[in-house]
């Protein structure tokens, strides 16, 4: 049974870089807390030795370090909510002081 | 009309592209605004393709395999110069700067794309409820979901608004709606197709896939769109082999196996006794049947909720508000860090939210072994469930979603009862392997029902094969949702 606290929820939210509002907090605790103890019946299986799975295929395909056209820069800014698209740059706000 | 029997047509010179194009548009504009398959109907720029597509075959050149056939793509594929959004507020106005390979292999076929469909937003869903858009409706009963997250492109087939789209299916977003609308979908195994330019979800279970509603067309979209791309790091060299030469009618001596256990909880009494009566006909037609088990089949929805907003949380990091999409009003004194922050909380809706605030807890120091490694273990557990069945058997069979289309918001304040819907859908993702879901019956109110079928990992011919000789011997597919 999942013990998720307000508290720890909105430690994830920082995580994730999302500012919840408290109706969001209140209804992802409940939430959360509701999924994390569904999916917690996998704990149920017995794994010992069991290695995970990193990919379906067991097969990276590997290619050649070597330059090749991209995207023009013109292009990349054209949809930037704020940029200096002549100096080529994306705009945030002052980073330091 | 089938998209293989327009390309026939037009390339015969019965029709043209343009009269085909036509057609199909209008038929959009009398259906579209009851079922909101569309978030952009690129109406002008498909008459201008569809004419150019004319006079290049009057030209006396060679045709592609899709020469003048409408399609529709799902709006999570990028398109340059057309919007695409995701069904999302965050990437409202994005006009990408260049074409996903499988939308840029269609047109080289020769396809002609009508527009963007609606999904859940960044296709997180199972009934395009969560589009930031509105919902979509299933053409066979507008008070009803036509699934998800692919609910535009299946609805925008079913309502015969076109004979071919894409979806991407991430644990069934192209074969639970292809069910709940009457129509075929093919999730390919993973690799086969290439993802570049697809906005990514969970990448290692997302694919791209078609649906159509005869298997003929889905080997044919599928021929076009599948093999290795340079773009794309995880797509496979395997060699794609002649889908349409595999369509023999032929099932004598396949071996289809039968999951009973698995098959025992939770579905409907008419979803089951339409997916026996397929069997049946399939065993009529030469297949074999056989008992299986699949131990770990249901422990399939923990291990993919775990494993899928994992991959979310840290593939949606890319939505900042810096290089595209939506930017909160920056007040004075705010920094960086609340740009971020208020731009995501108000770009993101409440699914997408949700998904990645599991996903960054389960990969967060000290949960980490307990959810997201356990989940990875069991998924080797299931693959290996898998390996051992082919061993016996060529084709899994299983209904796939254990009831028909459900009612427009019944289950949208639960997802715990929201993600059941993927009960047999999602092993496919875990595993890679593929799997194509078929028409096979109607519930009593006139839902359309769906089966399953898995196969080997890169042996969509044998699903196709299989697929393709049920519907010699069955209507199911040829019925269209009837329209006032």
């Amino acid at each position: 049974m999942s013990t998720l606290t307000q508290k720890d929820v909105q430690r994830v939210a920082e995580l994730a870089r999302l500012e919840l509002t408290a109706d969001e907090l209140e209804l992802f605790t409940r939430q959360l807390g509701g999924i994390l103890t569904y999916v917690e019946q996998i704990n149920s299986l017995d794994t010992t030795g069991v290695p995970p799975t990193s990919h379906v295929l067991n097969r990276p395909v590997d290619r050649e370090d070597a330059l090749r056209p991209s995207l023009s820069r013109e292009d990349l800014l054209a949809n930037a909510p704020d940029a200096a698209r002549e100096a080529g740059l994306f705009k945030v706000p002052r980073v330091i002081g | 009309m089938s998209a293989s029997e327009l390309a026939r047509q037009i390339a015969g010179g019965d029709t043209t592209a343009v009269a085909v194009c036509e057609a199909h548009l209008d038929r959009i504009k009398a259906i579209e605004p009851k079922v909101s398959a569309f978030n952009t109907v690129t109406a002008e720029r498909a008459l201008d393709r569809a004419r150019a597509l004319d006079v290049h075959q009057r030209a006396g050149k060679p045709l592609g395999p899709l020469h003048g056939v409408p399609v529709a793509i799902k709006d999570n594929m990028c398109t340059a110069g057309v919007p695409t959004t995701a069904s999302s507020k965050i990437l409202r106005g994005f006009v990408p700067p260049y074409s996903a390979t499988v939308v840029a292999r269609l047109e080289a076929a020769g396809a002609v794309m009508l527009g963007k469909t609606n999904l859940d937003e960044f296709a997180m869903g199972s009934s395009t409820e969560n589009s930031a858009l509105g919902p979509t409706k299933n053409p066979w009963d507008l008070d009803r979901t036509p699934g998800g997250s692919s609910g535009g492109s299946a609805a925008a087939v079913a309502g015969r608004m076109v004979p071919l789209a894409l979806g991407s299916d991430t644990g069934g977003s192209i074969r639970q709606p292809a069910a709940l609308c009457g129509i075929v979908g093919l999730k390919p195994t993973y690799g086969r197709v290439s993802r570049y330019g697809l906005m990514a979800f969970a990448s290692s279970l997302d694919q791209i896939g078609p649906f159509s509603c005869t298997v003929e067309d889905a080997a044919l979209a599928f021929q076009v769109i599948g093999g290795h791309d340079a773009h794309d790091a995880t797509s496979s060299t395997e060699a794609m082999p002649d889908l349409l030469a595999s369509l023999t009618g032929e099932v004598k001596g396949l071996r289809i196996g039968v999951p009973k256990a698995f098959l025992g909880e939770g579905v409907d009494a008419p979803v089951l006794a339409a997916f026996h009566e397929a069997m049946k006909s399939l065993a009529a037609r030469g297949a074999t049947l056989v008992d299986i088990e699949l131990p770990h089949a249901g422990y399939g929805i923990p291990v993919y909720y775990l494993i899928a907003t994992a991959e979310a949380s840290s593939n949606l990091a890319r939505y900042d508000g810096v290089r595209y999409g939506h930017r909160t009003t920056i007040e004075k004194d705010d920094t960086l860090l609340t740009m971020y922050e208020r731009s995501r909380d108000e770009g993101f809706g409440a699914e997408v939210k949700r998904r990645i605030m599991l996903g960054t807890y389960v990969l967060s120091a000290g949960y980490y072994d307990a959810y997201y490694l356990k989940a990875q273990q069991v998924r080797t557990l299931l693959r290996r469930d898998f390996e051992h069945v082919f061993a016996s058997v060529d084709v899994v069979a299983t209904p796939t979603t254990p009831t028909p289309a459900f009612k427009l918001g019944e289950k949208t304040s639960d997802p715990i009862q929201m993600y059941l819907n993927d009960i047999f859908t999602v092993s496919a993702n875990l595993t890679g392997l593929p799997a194509i879901s078929v028409p096979c019956g109607f519930s009593a109110d006139r839902l359309p029902i769906g089966f399953q079928l898995t196969g080997r990992m890169f042996d969509e011919a044998t699903l196709l094969r299989a697929a393709d000789s049920y519907q010699r011997d069955t209507a199911f597919h040829t019925e269209a949702p009837a329209f006032a």
